[in-house]
């Protein structure tokens, strides 16, 4: 049975002043197994946003329906973790005290607390900066300070939204590391978006492309690695053939998509 | 040399002018004592303890009037904000409120609440509260939406999400909403108790002037001049250390 399901699920924006009204989804249909690596990619402006807003709970379907762990969903549920692409962390706290908000949210005790907030500021390398706050933090330690606050709560269904959208390559490389271990620890399911193909092919047990708006799957393209693997993928045979698999059925939506803005 | 000593010296400067002018009897005695003599007059007035119930009552007056305007300031700017049909409602007449002359609502205030200290509170708290929903409001517009975001997906119910994550992100703006609410509240109680009232800060000032007795007039304007500003820089210094950890290094 599947962790996750959308059920022709459309969103539609209604039409402001002097905007017609946008479909930013077409009906869609997706099915995630539990445990399962799941990347989106598409051409800007596609509804990826708007596809995880709606998976969250943070915005309803305009039509179709959303199941998560056989409960149909309305509002945020438990167990679910986003990242967002923009800078969400709290800037009054400090990087340990942002990492606690959920924990402490959650009535978790202090004791308990701090032992998981040690232990994500040491797997997120944010070590030194446990008493800085985010202002003094570059833009790619502040969305670690993000992923960290998440990954505390222990979500079963994980949603990143570009998470390494401010960071550099050699970064990505090393957090997307970072991200399979973690997903191999501790079983979660990841529904990843991402413009980076190669980010998708390499991270991905199937890449979802979308098409321009409204957005839908085209395609989506099993990957056939194995649970473990790392970032020395990038160097196979296979991986090229994936990543221009991908690319060709992407290339013609994103002209369009280029064409039209 | 640095602003801050050219200001110092400036103050100085005007201080011992005033002193000059008075000594020399260009500026008559009995308009305006020298500032050594104010000086003088207060210590001897402190030491005495003779307006000792009078300054707690002004300074507890004004206390009163600050918490009450934060309290409801806040309340009010953080449910108007979530209401936006009330607050286009609303809107136009908040911009007009600092036109009315709250003062001459006294009469008013003295039939609904007697003689005692709670007209003053009252004129304090009402020239400060709207201040405090005015920039309880302008923060909270200014919460960026994914931090909004953020609050829900950590399942933060509305009273949650504005205690936890709305507020706190406005408070820069909140406390500018508190040093107005600080300075407001000691111009509403203070001016009060010049109107009618039988103790406290104001009403002593009065009453010196009405019994042409300059050394204890003079005397409780310094006292509410050293006041004001102590309180302002000491605001000021709490501030610039809050707002240091959330500006970029």
């Amino acid at each position: 049975m599947s962790h996750v399901s959308l059920r022709a699920v459309t969103r539609v924006y209604p039409a402001r002043s002097g905007q017609a009204e946008v479909h930013a989804l077409d009906p869609i249909d997706l099915e995630l197994a539990r445990g399962e690596f799941f990347a989106v990619v598409g051409p800007s402006g596609c509804g990826k946003s708007t596809l995880l807003d709606v998976m969250a709970g943070l915005s309803a379907p305009s039509s179709g329906e959303v199941v998560f762990e056989n409960q149909l969903v309305k509002g945020v549920p438990p167990g679910i973790g986003v990242v967002f692409q923009e800078d969400a962390s709290f800037p009054w706290l400090t990087v340990h005290d942002n990492i606690a908000f959920g924990l402490r949210q959650a009535g978790t005790a202090e004791g308990e607390v701090a032992a998981q907030v040690r232990y994500a500021i040491e797997f997120m390398g944010l070590k030194e900066f446990a008493r800085a706050y985010p202002a003094q933090l570059s833009g790619g330690m502040r969305q670690r300070v993000c992923i960290a606050r998440t990954l505390v709560l222990k979500p079963r269904l994980i949603l990143l939204d570009e998470p390494f959208g401010a960071l550099d390559q050699q970064t990505r490389l090393l957090m997307g590391d970072e991200l399979l271990r973690l997903w191999r620890e501790t079983g979660a399911t990841i529904l990843l978006i991402t413009h980076a193909l190669d980010e998708a092919t390499m991270l991905a047990d199937r890449v979802g492309v979308m098409s321009a708006r409204p957005g839908r799957f085209l395609d989506v393209i099993p990957t056939g690695w194995p649970r473990e693997r790392d970032s020395t993928i990038v160097s196979s045979e296979s991986f090229g053939r994936l990543t221009s698999r991908i690319w060709t059925r992407l290339r013609g939506e994103s002209i369009r998509a280029l064409g039209r803005a | 040399m640095s602003a801050s000593s050219i200001r110092i010296l400036l103050v100085a400067g005007l201080v011992a002018l005033l002193e000059i002018l008075c000594r020399t009897g260009v500026i008559p005695n009995f308009t305006v004592i020298p500032p050594s003599a104010m000086a003088q007059s207060l210590w001897n007035i402190l030491a005495s303890g003779k307006f000792t119930p009078d300054i707690v009552a002004t300074l507890t007056n004004v206390a009163i009037a600050i918490a009450a305007a934060m309290l409801a300031g806040v309340a009010l700017g953080t449910a108007l904000q979530g209401w936006p049909a009330a607050r286009r409602v609303l809107d136009p007449l908040f911009a007009t409120y600092y036109a009315v002359p709250m003062y001459a609502f006294y009469p008013l205030l003295i039939v609904i609440f007697g003689l005692g200290d709670l007209p003053q509170v009252a004129i304090g708290f009402l020239l400060a509260v709207m201040a405090v929903i005015i920039n309880t409001l302008n923060g909270l517009d200014r919460v960026p939406p994914v931090l909004l975001k953020a609050a829900r997906v950590h399942r933060l119910g509305p009273l949650a999400a504005a205690l936890r994550v709305r507020l706190p992100c406005a408070a820069p703006y909140v406390f500018t909403g508190f040093k107005l609410a600080v300075a407001y509240s000691f111009i509403g109680v203070i001016g009060a108790e010049f109107i009618t009232s039988s103790r406290g800060i104001g009403y002593e000032i009065s009453f010196a002037y009405n019994n042409f007795d300059n050394g204890v007039m003079y005397a409780m304007i310094l006292f509410i001049l050293l006041l004001v500003i102590t309180v302002n820089m000491s605001l000021h210094a709490w501030e610039k250390r809050l707002l240091a950890r959330r500006r970029r290094a």
